[in-house]
């Protein structure tokens, strides 16, 4: 069928982002937020006459401030990151940076045992969620033994969730060292729905393929594995492309109609989410079928 | 017919749902970022305290805190204790405060993690002047008074560290309906009170708030029970003053602040405001999309959408969810996996259409077909959400988690039974 007969393009195109998000996340790296460094961001809003970015700094100064950065935020607004702030040093910063009309919109101040903590939380997080999924998978399909065993479809979900987190990883390690984005806690929210979600497009995919592997045991008709996953694939595209078409609506929707908090967040599981589809059709399909036909399996019976 | 009834009823309850889920006068339960507000961490000091005493101090702790809280009138504040890890690896106790709507955080601030000085200290006579009776006194049982006016003070070694525990107490005196105050001190403290009401009887033990002398009752005997009384020529109004300020002081742990974070109204609003357009759009974007692609099938769809959507929000509004910007956009990005469920079924129908089944009974076996699937799909997602939920970090992410795991049932839910009951209801569609 057709994605198998181009498969070697997919894999490349595949292996080509793969190497990417790779490169650029271990040269670039991702930003941190002060969640997870510990510090503060306090983010001014300048009704009245805006300061440059140049006064700001001077007043930090006199404050007696160093080791601050200072962001413009859109027209009216400058986010200043420093340590974490005391109650005292908070007021003296608020101060310092108050004008005419005037208004401090958000205050941040994290503790770096907060921030300690809530890594390790991520990580684990993370960690068993790609476990539950796993055994998820192996335990759903675990009827399933020809041509190729249960844990084969686990190992292949496995291999298109890493491409589905490293993509979004590798435009936010990009987005971070050109346009200073940050990762917070929301972009791991992102990347473990992405890992839940795109695992869906997966299964249904698998799925389908099992529907018709037991129809053929059942039939006693032999069949080409290859032609199998084809005809499963053509059966499925349709409801793949409508789903992940209905979420991206939403998610495009809530990038450009939402609030800037979610902003970043809706990006990193739209990238997700199309890294996920992707992934499903063109990746783990052809996969399976090269797997069995490595252990020399190319039928279905 | 019965299918046309039950579909028009459903209808009738899904536009009451609706009706509720947008009614001002059951408000959301909204989070800080879209109430604006601060959030305040602290971390007590338990140095010193073994295992279970320092749970029953947080939650007295967690009770100073509120009662200093809810002295500012806010609105639905929020104190909890919290158990996180410390620097070396160590339990660390913390208390939350959470207060919609402050935005002046200072004077919340200073008020809570004041440790008000609270000091017991010996009065020593300059001079021997006789003391006079009925006086505030320090005993198991009551009376007596001091002209205090002569007296220098020492530190006696107590403070408001060793008090557990102050209450209004009447009946303690002599004379009947007499207020008082009536004190429990720690073990530790129990040890040094005794101590020093043994050496000191006849003296008096002044007790001074922030340097303020708040009381000072005589010493009439050694008290080796932990419990004093200290009443007297107290008016009720005094006595509660003088227990309040007790309180005020014993603070079973020093708290520091480690995390704090506000949202500014201006910022809050437009957070609000955004995020219920996006919601508006979304529905609306999404529906436009089925229509155009399943045609009549998409219609249903995207009616089911919208009960699925006024089901969601009149849940949020029950149980009550609290809403965060995070929770909101959990609950677009549900919208759109929901018409999964939806696209799955249609296409089945359309499958079984193709075998050349008839319209109702494709109806049928498109839905029961398609569950596996459906149920499979949402799983994972499932799984996820609520590893997601009991790990996260923050309550943005609670939020978002929780609304998540609704969203995901709720929507199976519907495109099950919801579009169903429509599909039944309506004339075959021609193939």
């Amino acid at each position: 069928m057709w994605v198998y007969n181009h498969r070697k393009v997919f894999y490349v195109i595949s292996g080509i982002i793969f190497a990417a998000s790779i490169a650029m996340l271990s040269v670039w790296g991702l930003k941190p937020s002060i969640e997870f460094t510990g510090g503060s961001i306090i983010e001014t809003r300048y009704d009245g006459a805006v300061p440059t970015q140049a006064e700001l700094e001077a007043s930090l100064t006199e404050a007696g401030f160093t080791g601050f950065s200072i962001r413009p935020a859109g027209d009216a607004s400058y986010i200043v990151r420093t340590k974490p702030l005391s109650e005292t040093e908070r007021q003296a910063i608020t101060e310092a940076l108050s004008r005419e009309g005037s208004e401090v919109e958000r205050f941040n101040s994290v503790g770096a045992t907060l921030g300690a903590e809530l890594i390790s939380k991520a990580t684990v997080s993370v960690i068993l969620v790609v476990l539950a999924i796993i055994l998820y998978v192996a335990f759903a399909f675990r009827h399933v033994s020809k041509p190729v065993s249960s844990w084969t479809y686990g190992l292949i979900t496995v291999v298109t969730l890493v491409h589905d987190v490293l993509v979004p990883l590798g435009v936010f390690a990009a987005l971070g060292y050109f346009g200073g984005i940050e990762v917070d806690s929301l972009f791991i929210t992102a990347m473990l729905v992405v890992l839940g979600y795109s695992i869906n497009d997966t299964i249904v995919v698998f799925d389908r393929i099992r529907e018709n592997l037991n129809k053929a045991k059942e039939a006693k008709k032999d069949e080409d594995f290859k032609e199998l996953v084809g005809r499963s694939l053509r059966e499925t595209i349709v409801r793949s492309f409508n789903t992940s078409a209905t979420t991206l609506i939403a998610l495009t929707v809530l990038f450009f109609v939402g609030s800037t908090a979610t902003q970043y967040f809706a990006l990193a599981l739209g990238v997700g989410v199309l890294a996920g589809t992707y992934s499903s059709i063109f990746i783990a399909a052809p996969l399976l079928v090269d797997i069995a036909a490595g252990r020399g399996k190319t039928n279905v019976l | 017919m019965n299918q046309r009834i039950t579909a028009i009823l459903v209808l009738l309850l899904a536009i009451g749902a609706g009706w509720y889920a947008q009614s001002p006068a059951h408000p959301f339960v909204q989070g800080l970022d879209l109430a604006s507000g601060a959030h305040l961490t602290y971390r007590a000091d338990t140095a010193g305290v073994e295992g279970r005493e320092i749970d029953e101090r947080m939650l007295s702790l967690k009770e100073v805190i509120e009662r200093r809280v809810n002295i500012f009138g806010v609105s639905e504040p929020i104190v909890q204790v919290e158990t996180g890890r410390g620097e070396n690896g160590d339990d660390e106790h913390r208390i939350i405060v959470e207060l919609p709507g402050v935005t002046d955080v200072s004077e919340a601030v200073a008020q809570i993690g004041r440790t008000p000085q609270l000091e017991f200290k010996l009065g020593v006579l300059a001079t021997t002047t006789p003391v006079k009776p009925a006086v505030p006194t320090l005993a198991t049982t009551s009376t007596s008074t001091a002209n205090n006016s002569e007296l220098t003070f020492i530190a006696s070694g107590l403070s408001g560290k060793d008090i557990i525990n102050s209450q209004l107490q009447f009946n303690g005196g002599a004379a009947s309906n007499e207020a008082g105050v009536l004190v429990t001190f720690s073990d530790e403290g129990k040890a040094k009170l005794a101590e020093v009401t043994g050496a000191n009887v006849g003296n008096v033990m002044a007790i001074f708030l922030d340097g303020e002398p708040i009381s000072t009752p005589v010493i009439r005997e050694a008290i080796t029970d932990g419990k004093a009384v200290i009443s007297g020529a107290f008016t009720p109004q005094e006595a509660r003053d003088l227990n309040r300020d007790l309180n005020f002081g014993a603070l079973p742990f020093s708290v520091e602040l480690i995390g704090s974070q506000s949202i500014g109204p201006s910022l809050g609003a437009d957070t609000w405001a955004r995020s219920i357009k996006a919601l508006g759009f979304g529905i609306l974007a999404i529906s436009l999309y089925l229509i155009a692609w399943y045609r009549r099938n998409g219609i249903i769809a995207a009616v089911s959408l919208a009960i699925y959507a006024a089901i969601v929000l009149t849940l949020f509004k029950l149980i009550p969810v609290t809403l965060t910007a995070a929770g909101i956009a959990g609950f677009i990005l549900s919208l759109g996996m929901a018409v999964d469920a939806n696209v799955l079924i249609f296409e089945r129908i359309r499958d079984e259409r193709k075998k050349g089944v008839s319209p109702k009974e494709a109806i049928e076996q498109g839905f029961s077909r398609a569950w596996p699937s459906i149920r499979d799909g949402n799983l994972t997602s499932l799984i996820s959400s609520v590893i997601l939920y009991w790990f996260s970090g923050t309550p943005l992410v609670k939020g978002f988690a929780l609304v998540f795991i609704i969203g995901i049932l709720a929507s199976m839910f519907t495109a099950i039974t919801v579009s169903r009951i429509f599909m039944r209801a309506l004339p075959p569609e021609r193939a």
